[in-house]
């Protein structure tokens, strides 16, 4: 009750702490006048009674603070006070404040970044109900793992499952009546939803009890995003019949927004039943017990059942299965896995590599708090005569301590909450970013109160971390000395803690540098390098005449009229067509083919196993394909005429033995047909940039037909402009038909995905250590020069040149930098023989790379050094001997 | 030593109090004066004491502290309580060796 009012009597007086100063300061005043009369009243002279007055009433400040202690809430004040004068502190040494805040904001930002895909992809449970009783089912470690008929045994046979769903991916090409375009569909058994335990967002989902054998269901269920981007939140759209390739498939319902199946990074547009796959893809494949290409199974375990358990229980019905089906089961075993991202094939990989990004981040942040910590103790060296000051007018050392960490925690939540803005930036561009284009791939990293708090705990624990170095600097402190003689302390000759660690960030840093330089190198390399095309100013249209509803005789004469159609538009330059183009990924088609001279045709006599390409006449010049000799394919090159191809010069040296007489030579397909070679084409990359020189064919449309239809278009016109009118034109053909139409440049993005990724990341990383080395660099060099300052006073008073000042001042930062530069650019160097593995044309013998790691470390010296390089230059020996 | 002086005395400024405990002690508790404001201020907000602006010997502004109702109950107790103690130590004091056999 006391303590209460005793509380509150406080806050009040906290608020009114003006009045009350003033108050204590009359009270104190009229407390010595009263005794200094008296003491003139016992016979003290004036001067020597008002004296006395002051020593008996004791030290007026010290009791001032006894004070306030006693009237407002100390704790606060003192922080309030503290913090005002951290920010006093932190605004006058701008380029320290700009440093420590951008460092940490770096450190923490890659922290939060990292924590916040862990936190997406393998901390956060899935965003299904009773997650954590759902399992997938994997068969030996491949992508597809189960057949249809796998998965009914399995399903009617288990213990362990309350029930089992099972779905696979594809493409399709979806009519709504205007423009169809290609959709991505999970095609699913009709218990799906019911087993993820999911209620439909609108209308209702497809069950097991509207499957009544092949092409039964033709139902679909649209994704929440899927509805939101086409169908506008269309509520009508329930019962509406829309054409999934040219079939007609009734929309039952809309999922709920959030919805992703149990792949995570797999974003589906629709969803339909499994039954209707071979309406939808024309496969016979759903009876087919040997081709395993169901994507994923999934099940809740019954209650009670362990992990362990189910997997013997599998086990058991897969012994079943191999005794009953032999030829067709294959012998690995069944495992469970965790959904999300389909089970082990990627769990594992993803896992390790971000503990391992996470341990780096966590090892960054550790040097930067370790930089940050000298920064500290070299600028409380600087102050070091403050303190001492402040220790002698009865401060005390926890009190100072206090007012350190403020400052410390303040810079440090300043950086923590910049770098958890930036990466919230980042986490949210990495969440819509689709790296390949026409894959829905994506990674949901969306960040949440997890990453908001880990930021801030890092931003807490750093702040203390670099805040306690200087703590034994000042505990140790001894005021006297410190004030009698001035900051002391002769700054060590001998090679410090301090001096190896920054050496081994030089180091570091220098080989961070080094490998991105190389990398970029790499990367410009690569973009310039001959792919044996030229994607410039080229467009790709990307259809499936199967899909849509072509087959036989039709497609030739159907892609014919396509290609005649769009080289009818102005401005179009030549158009041809392939079935699929080199460097797209996942890769290209590949056929082995037999020496003419190969009579036994099985495939280890094989010669070669070429890329193979299906193309128009025209193809060669619409994608700049350049002709060494010979000729290209014309329109008579058809079932009718002998059969002909085009190969690229490794072709030719690999399987016809001689590249100037390859023309008129034969070779031998897999079904033993010959085939004649009329022309050469220049040598390319087909599969990725990295690839040694492989052979490559080029085949007759007319006499290799294949469904798969990617029109290669060239024009100078404007991109945009121009997939217009193509799609107009192709429209008129035939307006149910799927088009993708993209740049090629563009679609070539996905091919230098991996070296762009490795250079980007090698980029950011080169920064980070940039900036800790200047961190570290400058915290030595302004150490030192503070610490020798009266030194470096002395030397100009007695005619030291400034050469011969900066050399005494930075001569050991600028050695140590040396140092570690040169161990850094060895080991760097050392390193890119590792990077040459992702990055394409990576070598370290390349003099530009050399010259721009040395001077971007020299440069970061520089800059590290300039300010305390100008305070020992702007050393005015008069003033510093006086002050001292 | 405030309460029973203000009880004692009446209501009397800041040096007052301080002279007369010096007085009382026979000048034997010669603190620092300015330990007493600190004190003065906890009793005040304690509610065992109110204080007040007046004049004071010189015609000064001074600032008068008088015992409230509360304070002479908590002088009360203390005095109690100080009189428990210092009878306990007292007895500690009289005992001989020979009261145990």
């Amino acid at each position: 009750m006391k303590s209460l009012r005793r509380f509150f009597t406080r806050l009040v007086s906290f608020a009114t702490r003006g009045t009350q100063e003033e108050r204590l300061q009359e009270e104190i005043e009229e407390h010595i006048a009263l005794q200094a009369a008296e003491n003139l009243r016992a016979g003290l002279p004036p001067v020597e009674a008002r004296r006395q007055a002051m020593l008996k009433f004791g030290g007026v400040e010290a009791m001032k603070q006894d004070y306030r202690a006693e009237r407002g809430l100390p704790l606060i004040e003192d922080f309030l006070q503290d913090l005002r004068f951290a920010l006093r502190l932190l605004r006058k040494s701008p380029g320290f404040t700009a440093v420590a805040v951008a460092t940490l904001a770096i450190a923490i930002g890659a922290n939060a970044v990292v924590f916040g895909v862990l936190n997406a992809l393998i901390l956060r449970s899935l965003n299904v109900p009773q997650a954590e009783s759902l399992f997938i089912v994997q068969h030996g470690s491949d992508v597809g793992s189960h057949s249809y008929p796998d998965y009914l045994d399995l399903r009617q046979r288990n213990r362990s499952f309350d029930d089992v769903a099972v779905f696979a991916i594809r493409q399709s090409g979806l009519d709504t009546g205007k423009d169809p375009s290609n959709v991505w569909q999970y095609e699913t058994s009709g218990n799906y939803f019911d087993v993820l335990r999911i209620q439909p967002y609108l209308g209702r989902f497809f069950h097991d009890s509207d499957e009544h054998g092949p092409n039964s269901a033709p139902y679909v269920v649209l994704s929440y995003a899927y509805w939101h981007s086409h169908f506008q939140n269309d509520r009508g759209v329930v019962g509406r019949v829309v054409r999934l390739n040219r079939h007609p498939f009734t929309i039952l319902g809309v999922a709920p927004p959030g919805f992703q199946g149990t792949v995570l990074f797999f974003a589906s547009d629709i969803f339909v039943p499994i039954v209707n796959h071979e309406q939808l893809s024309g496969e016979k494949i759903l009876n087919a017990r040997e081709i395993h290409w169901m994507f994923e199974m999934v099940g809740h375990l019954k209650p009670g059942v362990t992990p362990a358990q189910a997997t013997a229980d599998l086990n058991s019905v897969d012994s079943y299965l191999k005794k009953s089906y032999p030829k067709e089961e294959s012998n690995d075993p069944y495992t469970l896995a965790r959904p999300g991202l389909h089970g082990d094939y990627l769990n594992g990989p993803t896992r390790a590599f971000l503990t391992g990004l996470m341990l780096l981040s966590g090892l960054i942040l550790l040097a930067a708090c370790a930089n940050l910590g000298s920064l500290f103790a070299a600028r409380a060296s600087d102050r070091s005569r403050e303190v001492a000051l402040r220790l002698a007018l009865g401060s005390s050392r926890n009190r100072i301590l206090r007012q350190l960490f403020t400052e410390s925690v303040l810079l440090s939540l300043a950086g923590g909450v910049a770098g958890l803005m930036g990466s919230i930036v980042l986490l949210r561009r990495l969440s819509v970013w689709q790296p390949f284009p026409r894959f829905p791939l994506h990674v949901p990293v969306s960040p949440d109160a997890n990453v908001y708090l880990v930021a801030l705990v890092l931003a807490l624990v750093s702040g203390v971390l670099f805040g306690i170095v200087p703590v034994r600097q000042i505990l140790r402190a001894n005021p006297y000395e410190i004030v009698k003689t001035g900051s002391t302390g002769a700054f060590g000759r001998r090679i410090t803690v301090r001096d190896v660690m920054l050496v081994v960030q030089i180091a570091i840093c220098a080989v961070l540098v080094t490998s991105s330089m190389v990398a970029v190198r790499g990367l410009m390399r690569s973009m310039h390098s001959n792919f044996g095309f030229d994607p410039r100013n080229t467009m790709l249209v990307d259809t499936d005449l199967r899909t849509a509803g072509y087959s036989g005789e039709r497609v030739p004469a159907m892609q014919r009229r396509m290609i005649d159609a769009i080289q009818a538009i102005p401005g179009v330059d030549s158009v041809g067509s392939v079935n699929y183009p080199p460097l797209e990924p996942p890769g290209s088609w590949q056929g082995i083919v037999y020496t003419d001279t190969t009579a036994d045709l099985s495939p280890s006599n094989a010669a070669a196993d070429p890329y193979m390409y299906n193309v128009s006449p025209d193809y060669f010049r619409a994608s700049g394909t350049s002709l060494l000799a010979g000729r290209a394919f014309s329109w008579h090159d058809d079932t009718n005429a002998p059969r002909v191809a085009v190969v690229n010069p490794e072709f030719a040296s690999k399987i016809l033995g001689s590249i100037p007489d390859a023309i008129g030579r034969y070779f031998k397909m897999r079904d033993g047909t010959r085939v004649r070679v009329v022309g050469l084409v220049e040598d390319g990359k087909y599969k990725n940039l990295t690839e040694d020189q492989q052979p490559a064919m080029f085949l007759p449309l007319l006499q290799s037909p294949a469904s798969w239809t990617w029109l290669v278009v060239r024009s100078s016109r404007d991109p945009q402009e121009l997939a217009v009118a193509m799609r107009s034109v192709l429209r008129d053909i035939d307006p149910g038909m799927v088009l993708a139409i993209r740049p090629w440049s563009s679609e070539l993005g996905g091919t230098l995905f991996p070296s762009r990724m490795a250079t980007v990341s090698l980029g950011v990383l080169g920064m980070m250590g940039a900036m800790l080395s200047i961190t570290g660099i400058f915290g030595m060099a302004a150490y030192s020069v503070s610490k020798r300052l009266k030194e470096l006073g002395i030397r100009v008073a007695l005619g030291a040149q400034r050469k011969e000042v900066l050399q005494a001042a930075l001569g050991r930062a600028f050695k140590l930098l040396a140092i570690g530069s040169g161990v850094g650019l060895v080991l760097g160097l050392l390193a890119t023989k590792v990077l040459a593995f992702i990055v394409y044309q990576a070598t370290p013998r390349d003099p530009l790379v050399l010259t721009g790691t040395v001077l971007a470390m020299a440069l970061l010296g520089l800059i590290a050094t300039w300010i305390p390089a100008q305070r020992a230059l702007s050393v005015d020996p008069a003033i510093l001997l006086r002050e001292e | 030593m405030v309460l029973k002086t203000l009880d004692v005395l009446g209501p009397l400024h800041g040096y007052g109090i301080a002279r007369r405990i010096e007085q009382i002690s026979g000048d034997l508790l010669a603190v620092n004066q300015g330990t007493l404001y600190p004190v003065l201020l906890k009793l005040e907000q304690e509610g065992a004491i109110a204080s007040e602006w007046g004049a004071s010997e010189n015609n000064r502004r001074a600032r008068f502290y008088r015992l409230t109702r509360e304070g002479r109950k908590q002088l009360q107790v203390e005095t109690q309580d100080w009189e428990q103690t210092a009878a306990i130590i007292a007895r500690f004091f009289e005992v001989k060796a020979e009261d145990f056999s």
